[in-house]
């Protein structure tokens, strides 16, 4: 049983750049629903669209970001155990967003995100076994262990993969738009050969990226074309140890950067996963109809360390745990207990305890999964394969993709 | 259509005729033909639409195709080829054109990082058949940001396939080819060629990567030829003109055209090679790390024992390139220094 009851925040003063730079103190994070926007903005006893929901819906996003968070402690531990190589960035505190905003989507809408990328993975259908045996560096991973943590692909559940370099997904957000936009009006049917529809496409990003060119040309392409692309900020206040405010001009107002290429900014308080839903899902519905991309400044914290090595000396404990007392997943559980009635504290326990054994599952899996064979090595490099590629190497076509 | 649906046994269509055509012409009939058959092909890039190609490449294609698929990209080279990832991830068949492939280096990321890795990186879910094409190399007096020679620089990362026609036939089966390929290619072309002038056959075909021409010397049999002579791109006809000045003086060259450098037909190469037992490769990139360079390791990894002589790589000099005609025109892998070469290595037979 995991629930708290949530505290308020405190409100923002709606600092202008660079005033109190370097000020890393809980007093100038700024909440939406402080201060006028987001939640606030709701009429109060005014129904919420995510109130139309069937509970089995809101229990099935609890239980998602449940299993996320009890995966990234699995990760942890594996981590810890050096089972686990390279970077690993958990993504406990953020659950709310990548579950809120897929469950906003339908499940052929085109996503892709950058390397903090296990939940997004698991709230769109991967399994558990084939994400934790990538890390493992596995065969039965989703990338044959060729990718590892940053790299979570997922053909047949739309999710076009984690990306390393910080910005470098945004313009094949824009780009998968493009298609989309493509199949439904030049070719006027899928590129399967499918009836075409109207389809959005996700391009997430870190407050981090929001200084990479990289955005910049994606969403002035984006806007220019018309392109059916949502840029989700995970605005998770820090890149690393550096603090927004230190990085980025507008810090305080992130969507006057959608102003400057004629789209749609909205900012989102995105601990609460009902608020998500009910500001995210009508904004998926307009690019979608409208074709048009949207930018989103969704706010939410991680509670652990940038990745697996980081001592976090840039931020100040009050301010930890200030989120934690705003904690997602103690949100939601809050709503089903006490306001919808749904569910029993024992209901919750048990879902906590299927997560973790799923967590465990995945974790032994992996352990015992074998390793990728040597010639995989070689494979995948190039689709069609003709002589000469290389003065030392010989291609060959691998194993099948475990997911395909 | 992917590549593994041609059938590269039928032999090509005959390299002389009368149907002359600018190299420019060529690589618009290549896109147009392949943009007739599958609706997923499309053309990106600066000016290529209502300014119809920097160089007149796209001329036309608008009318034809639409503004839906002759796309005209502002100045975001970095932001279109990170586009032409995703669309080509989800399934459809972007060219990508950039007015000089020295601006691909403002692109450089999704180039290095995102086109060639994408296959591996997903354990082979996804790959990324996009063809990157545009001028490349110096000679137009532009200077040095402008002038520059990539192959030695892309070459140098597996996963991505280099084509480098040198004639206006050649522009038209390649660039074909590239685009059927699921592979990513990178063609490169050059502006000063553009408005060469050769035969181009009417029937539609497709050249193979990785499979050299020989544009002058015989295999046979009369005589085995003295020197070979292999390049790629623009410098084959500074080649051609060296052996032509060269067999005044009764020397006999044969002048391998790669076609692509990766795929690398080191078997052409070494089967001239144990006929004429020293060979010159010659190569618009500067020398260190260059294609030569590659050329020259491997002849010396599997045909050392043929060698009368050590291997000569002829480059551009080894310095940014200049603005001033007379230096530039040095500057290049031209006839003077391919002829010295050749000399060179001929030098107390
Ligand atoms: C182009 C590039 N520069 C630097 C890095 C190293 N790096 C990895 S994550 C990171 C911080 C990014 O922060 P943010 O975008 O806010 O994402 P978060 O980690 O908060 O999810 C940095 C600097 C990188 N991966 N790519
Ligand atoms: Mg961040």
């Amino acid at each position: 049983m995991m629930s708290t009851t949530p505290a308020p925040i405190n409100p923002s003063s709606s600092a202008p750049a660079g005033e109190g730079l370097y000020a890393i103190t809980s007093s100038r994070v700024h909440m939406p629903g402080q201060n006028g926007n987001g939640t606030a903005k709701r009429e109060a006893g005014k129904p919420r669209p995510s109130d139309a929901l069937p509970n089995a819906t809101l229990i099935k996003w609890l239980r998602d970001m449940i299993l996320i968070r009890e995966f990234e402690n699995r990760c942890a531990q594996a981590y810890q155990q050096a089972k686990i190589g390279g970077f690993c960035h958990l993504y406990i505190g953020q659950e709310a967003l990548a579950v809120g905003t897929i469950n906003s989507l339908n499940h052929d809408d085109p996503i892709v995100t950058a390397y903090r990328d296990h939940g997004h993975a698991l709230a769109r259908g991967m399994s558990a076994r084939a994400c934790m045996a990538e890390m493992f560096g596995k065969s039965a991973g989703c990338a044959k262990g060729k990718g590892g943590s940053m790299h979570m692909f997922d053909k047949p559940n739309w999710n076009f993969g984690g990306h390393g370099i910080v910005g470098a997904q945004t313009p094949l957000g824009a780009g998968l738009a493009f298609a989309a936009k493509y199949e439904l009006e030049v070719m006027k049917r899928s590129v399967d050969g499918g009836p075409a529809k109207k389809k959005v496409a996700l391009a997430y990003l870190g407050d981090g990226a929001l200084n990479q060119g990289a955005l910049h040309e994606a969403m002035n392409l984006a806007g220019l074309w018309g392109l059916p692309v949502i840029f989700v900020v995970e605005n998770n206040r820090y890149s690393m140890g550096t603090a927004i405010e230190r990085g980025t001009t507008m810090a305080h107002d992130l969507k006057q950067k959608a102003v400057a290429y004629g789209m749609e900014g909205v900012h989102i308080d995105g601990m609460d996963i009902r608020n998500i839903y009910d500001e995210f899902k009508p904004l998926v519905d307009r690019c979608r109809e409208n074709s048009r991309p949207a930018f989103v400044d969704l706010l939410t914290y991680r509670y652990q360390g940038h990745s697996m090595s980081d001592p976090q000396k840039y931020r100040a404990k009050d301010e930890v745990e200030m989120f934690k007392s705003r904690d997602s997943i103690a949100l939601l559980e809050q709503h089903l207990l006490t306001e919808r009635k749904c569910v029993t504290e024992a209901d919750v326990d048990k879902i906590v305890a299927e997560c973790k054994a799923i967590a465990a599952d995945s974790a032994d899996f992996a352990e015992s999964a074998p390793i990728p064979a040597a010639e995989e090595l070689f494979s995948d490099v190039y689709a069609e394969i003709v002589p000469n590629l290389s003065p030392a190497a010989t291609y060959v076509h691998g194993e099948k993709n475990p997911l395909l | 259509m992917a590549l593994s649906s041609i059938d590269f046994t039928k032999p090509l269509p005959a390299f002389e005729g009368d149907r002359v055509i600018q190299f420019r012409e060529a690589l618009r009939e290549a896109m147009s033909e392949e943009m007739r058959k599958d609706d997923r092909v499309f053309l990106m890039g600066e000016e290529v639409a209502y300014y119809n190609g920097a160089y007149k490449v796209s001329q036309g294609m608008l009318e034809e195709f639409g503004p839906q698929r002759i796309i005209d990209s502002p100045i975001s080279e970095n932001g279109f080829a990170g586009l032409a990832v995703g669309a080509a991830m989800y399934g459809l068949r972007p060219i990508i054109e950039f007015m000089s492939w020295s601006f691909s280096l403002v692109a450089a990321d999704q180039l290095l990082n995102n086109v060639p890795k994408m296959l591996y990186m997903s354990g082979g879910q996804w790959g990324c058949p996009v063809v990157f094409r545009g001028n490349n190399g110096a000679g137009g007096q532009l200077g040095s940001t402008h002038s520059w020679t990539v192959e030695a620089m892309y070459a140098n990362v597996p996963g991505l396939k280099i084509a480098i026609p040198s004639c206006p036939f050649d522009a038209k089966g390649l660039l074909k080819t590239a685009i059927v390929d699921d592979d990513p290619v990178f063609f490169l072309e050059s502006e000063r060629m553009l408005g060469d002038k050769a035969h181009v056959p009417a029937e539609p075909y497709y050249i193979p990567f990785g499979k050299a021409a020989l544009r002058r010397g015989t295999w046979s049999g009369e005589r085995d030829s003295d020197v070979t002579l292999v390049s790629f791109g623009r410098p084959v006809n500074f080649c051609v003109e060296a052996a032509d000045e060269l067999a005044k003086d009764g020397v006999a060259c044969d002048v391998l055209d790669m076609r692509t450098v990766r795929p690398l037909d080191i078997d052409s190469i070494i089967e001239s090679l144990k006929r004429t037992n020293r060979i010159v490769v010659v190569d618009q990139c500067w020398p260190f790390a260059s294609v030569a360079s590659e050329v020259i390791t491997q002849v010396c990894e599997r045909a050392f024992d043929y060698l009368d002589h050590q291997p000569v790589r002829v480059n551009t000099d080894d310095v940014p390139t200049p603005y001033a005609k007379n230096l530039e025109s040095e500057y290049l892998p031209h006839k003077g220094k391919i002829v010295r070469a050749v000399r060179s290595v001929l030098a107390g037979r």
